[in-house]
């Protein structure tokens, strides 16, 4: 089999493989805000409940909750889950990593000076205000390095959608080298993932150089 | 006009007593400062004034209007809405300045008086251009508070309260982060406000700029009033703690 011919079939797979990475990231940064805010709720039974999704999240496999995701509303309900396969897998990343998220957003959140809030207050800002004038600019520009490894994480974690048998990049590699006993559709994946991460590092980089204007 | 009255405020962290039963006024156009060794409650009977801490007995009114009151011998906090009104009465500097770092000095000025107070942005502009020629920043609208010494984020600090048009501004120790010189520059804008009529209450180690800018000075020690009165009378006081503190200043 031809190097062209493994590439072109590897490419069909990326479609799969950056679309679960761009629709993650869209679900799951937002979330990851309002699952810290949970978090952080001056309400014990509130902040328990997502310490405790926080946990679960966080103490077992992705894999494990892809498979509970995509298989849980068949057992549980005798849902028909042909459809739901991608849905299933975009919404178990999400959750996972809304997880992770929430924790990077909380240290930025409580790394803040009380000082801040303070000058706010004074100075009438509400507290709605106060969080997207004053402090979500600042977390965010703190908790930039921590995001840009979950993110890089993302991208080689993608592969785990093998698990319940869609067809991103990884899983026609694993295919190709099965059916051809050849290690270079492997090779050509692990190039791809890196040139992958090579171009978030980079887009990460440009936007910290984009908040260093102050510190 | 009495612009501020607290009555019997009490105020504890945990076991620790910091405020055992204090009052005080300040009239418009008043300068008080209150001194007094670390720890004997004067940071925290200015952040009660102004709403930062809770106090757990005591009232407080602004220009007559109720803020907190006693019921029960306890603090009642007046309704949030009311509070939020209450609360452009006043204006505070504080000890390490608190300027927004992502803001320039402009933006530091204008945002709450744009976004909160929705005034005109022209309008706001303008003032904010005034009060930085007045504090000598003139030329520092686009820097950032990481670019500026101490002295210059203190004034930047002064002018962003002063873009509200408070009727008391708080200063919490303005002067304590900055090197000798740099307090000069400072205390020489908090001087130019009280020559302007600005009712203040400052807590200072400054004791000389205390004694000469006052209109009436409060010595505080272990959570009371330990002497209050005009410059001279708390300055040449035989109060013995009163004299044992400012001996060690003269020491210096």
């Amino acid at each position: 089999m031809k190097l062209s011919m493994i590439l072109s079939q590897l490419s069909t797979g990326m479609a799969g493989t950056i679309s679960i990475f761009v629709l993650t990231l869209v679900f799951s940064l937002p979330l990851g805000l309002l699952i810290a805010f949970g978090r952080m709720s001056k309400n014990r039974i509130v902040s328990g409940i997502f310490r405790l999704y926080i946990s679960l999240m966080r103490g077992t496999p992705l894999m494990l909750q892809l498979m509970v995701v995509y298989f849980g509303p068949f057992y549980l309900f005798g849902m028909n889950i042909g459809k739901w396969r991608f849905p299933a897998i975009i919404t178990g990343f999400a959750l996972n990593y809304g997880a992770y998220f929430a924790e990077i957003y909380r240290s930025g959140i409580v790394s803040m000076d009380r000082g801040q809030y303070e000058a706010a207050k004074l100075l009438g800002y509400s507290k709605g205000q106060t969080f997207v004038r004053i402090i979500l600019p600042q977390v965010v520009k703190r908790i930039l390095p921590a995001i840009t490894n979950e993110v890089i994480t993302l991208v080689k974690d993608t592969s785990l959608a093998f698990s319940i048998s869609y067809v991103e990049m990884f899983t026609i590699a694993k295919q190709i080298a099965a059916a051809k006993t050849t290690m270079v559709p492997f090779v050509a994946a692990g190039i791809f993932y890196y040139i992958f991460n090579f171009v978030v590092a980079w887009v990460m980089e440009l936007l910290e150089k984009k908040f260093s204007y102050y510190h | 006009m009495i612009y501020l009255e607290m009555n019997h405020v009490r105020k504890s962290f945990g076991d620790l007593e910091v405020l055992k039963d204090i009052s005080l006024k300040v009239e418009e156009g008043e300068v008080l400062s209150i001194i007094g060794p670390s720890g004997s409650g004067k940071s925290t009977l200015l952040r009660c004034a102004a709403m930062l801490e809770t106090m757990d007995g005591g009232d407080l009114t602004y220009l007559g209007e109720q803020a907190v009151t006693i019921q029960n011998g306890k603090s009642v906090y007046a309704k949030p809405a009311v509070l939020r009104k209450i609360q452009e009465n006043f204006g505070m500097v504080f000890q390490s300045f608190h300027l927004f770092p992502h803001y320039d000095v402009m933006k530091n000025l204008c945002d709450a008086p744009i976004h909160v107070q929705k005034r005109n942005r022209a309008e706001v502009e303008a003032q904010a251009e005034e009060l930085l020629q007045k504090m000598g920043l003139t030329g520092k609208e686009k820097a950032y508070p990481c670019q500026l010494s101490g002295g210059q984020c203190q004034r930047v600090a002064i002018a962003r309260a002063l873009m509200l048009n408070p009727k008391v501004l708080f200063f919490d120790e303005p002067t304590s982060a900055l090197d000798p010189e740099l307090t000069g520059e400072v205390l020489k804008v908090i001087k130019s406000l009280a020559e302007m009529n600005m009712t203040m209450v400052i807590v200072t180690h400054e004791m000389n700029f205390a004694r000469e800018i006052s209109n009436r000075v409060i010595f505080m020690d272990q959570g009371v009033i330990a002497v209050e009165g005009t410059p001279d009378e708390v300055f040449d006081s035989e109060n013995a703690r009163m004299q044992g503190f400012l001996g060690k200043f003269r020491e210096k």
